[in-house]
């Protein structure tokens, strides 16, 4: 797994507080991470800060599964 | 309209000197001090280095990380009090009705904390506001108030009072209202606060308000005494769980005591100072009175506000002599806050915890740090000087005042 990908999933674990195994490629922040809209909010400004980055509000919303997060995030480095 | 009688029948408290009910009241009777060094963050540079912190607390041991993360500690503090209260008053909750369970909490300023850390971020930052979705839920301060509903499904009225030092009792007598209405049948209620902050004890140390006493914090906080020198601020929580009396007794709920009066004023007069002549504060007190009922003579307890403030503390005890004549010698007085500091919006709710707990024990718990006391104050007053005593307390009444001229006054009854 790549130094994204990881961070991405740690970061997951920390403010959603799940268990590392549930945090699959796969899995939707709302619909498996039990994330609400104000959950979704701050992880995508965790993202942001943690790799530097900007992500404008119309691609923030395409962002909602674990794996979207990562391939996003891969592409803007 | 009949009223509806209302008893105490839950009490929670994390409070400087004891994290529980039960060790806040062997503090409390012991005359433990709560006062220490300011470990929330570096105070080097402030005037005032000390305050009553909590101690030993991880809120890990009592709220699951994720939602702990999403509370402001003045709301961490009132979850952890009134769960306390609610499992104390030992509710069936398939059977409860929710619907008819308010929660009114008190805090005098909220989440300063959150709004401390958001803003210092901000100002760290090159002024494009990257503002944390949750800042704003948890600095509000009805976030206490809405977090205890949920956790506990709650329904019935909720919000939270603000009026300073007196927000706690303003909450009590709220609650009392709609329980003896027959409005609802139980309300959670309290205060909560989390006044250790930059923010909060620069603001306060600059309107010389708090006690600068760095050489010896453990005596900082000494109401009526000759040399004291302001509040000295502290953390915290107290919850209690008022229910209609028939409601409690149909359950066969254990019954602290009944709440029989609630009273308030406003001093009009200055937004910090309190009146001097201490009219505000016998307003209060005489409308509570009424309100209960009660002679003057009948009250044996007065659990003041008595904040240590050079100009508050006598103007409080004007106001007992003028309000109780000849009664005032014969009654028991104290200042608790000489133990766990100024809890502000949080106080009246600890207090009021206290003065339960002095009816139930029929123990007066002492003001402490009186060394030299105060030739200014009434020398015929029973300030139940730095040793609790035994006696008989029927009714207990508990005082607080708050920036803003707000007065609330509450009065209690063994049952």
């Amino acid at each position: 797994m790549s130094d994204i990908a990881e961070k991405v999933k740690s970061i997951i674990v920390e403010k959603l507080g799940v268990e590392a195994s549930e945090v699959t490629p796969e899995a939707s922040f709302t619909n498996d991470l039990g994330a609400d809209s104000l959950d979704t909010v701050e992880l995508i400004m965790e993202f942001e800060k943690e790799f530097s980055v900007s992500i404008p509000d119309d691609q923030a919303e395409n962002i909602q599964t674990v794996g979207q997060a990562i391939a996003y995030l891969e592409n803007a480095k | 309209m009949e009223l509806k009688r209302v008893v105490v029948t839950g009490l929670g408290a994390l409070t400087p000197i004891g994290n529980t009910v039960g060790d806040f009241w062997d503090g409390l009777s012991k005359g433990k001090n709560g006062c220490g060094p300011i470990t929330k963050f570096d105070a080097e540079k402030f005037r005032t280095r000390f305050a009553c912190e909590l101690k030993d607390f991880k809120v890990e041991d009592y709220i699951n990380p994720k939602e702990a993360r999403k509370m402001d500690p003045f709301t961490q503090y009132a979850v952890v009090a009134s769960d306390e209260a609610i499992a104390d008053a030992g509710f069936d909750m398939e059977t409860l009705n929710k619907n008819k369970v308010g929660v009114i909490w008190g805090s005098g300023i909220g989440g300063l904390k959150t709004f401390e850390d958001e803003m210092i971020y901000f100002g760290q930052g090159d002024g494009t506001p990257k503002i944390n979705p949750f800042f704003i839920p948890k600095m509000i301060a009805d976030s206490s108030s809405g977090q205890i509903s949920i956790r506990n499904r709650f329904r019935g009225p909720n919000y939270v009072t603000v009026s300073a030092c007196s927000s706690a009792n303003n909450a009590i007598i709220d609650a009392f209202n709609y329980i003896r209405t027959g409005r609802i049948h139980v309300c959670v209620t309290g205060g909560s606060e989390a006044p250790v902050t930059i923010a909060s004890v620069g603001g306060f140390t600059a309107m010389h308000a708090m006690s600068t006493r760095n050489d010896d914090p453990a005596t900082a906080c000494r109401p009526y005494d000759v040399d004291r020198d302001g509040f000295v601020v502290g953390e915290g929580a107290g919850a209690l769980i008022l229910e209609e009396y028939e409601h409690a007794k149909a359950r066969g709920a254990k019954i602290y005591a009944e709440l029989i009066g609630g009273g308030f004023s406003s001093d009009a007069h200055h937004i910090t100072a309190p009146h001097p002549e201490g009219y505000g504060a016998l307003l209060s007190m005489l409308d509570a009175l009424e309100d209960a009922g009660i002679k003057p003579e009948e009250v044996d307890y007065i659990n003041t506000h008595g904040t240590s403030t050079p100009i508050g503390d006598p103007q409080e005890i004007k106001a007992i002599v003028d309000c109780f004549g000849e009664h005032a010698y014969k009654m028991s007085i104290s200042s608790t806050k000489s133990m766990t500091g100024h809890l502000l919006g949080g106080a009246g709710a600890v207090e009021a915890v206290a003065s339960v707990l002095a009816i139930q024990h029929q123990f007066v718990p002492p003001t402490i740090n009186i060394f030299n006391r105060d030739p200014e104050i009434d020398q015929r007053i029973d300030l139940t000087e730095n040793k609790g005593k035994s006696r008989k307390i029927d009714i207990a009444l508990s005082n607080g005042f708050g920036f803003g001229g707000h007065n609330a006054t509450v009065i209690f009854r063994k049952l």
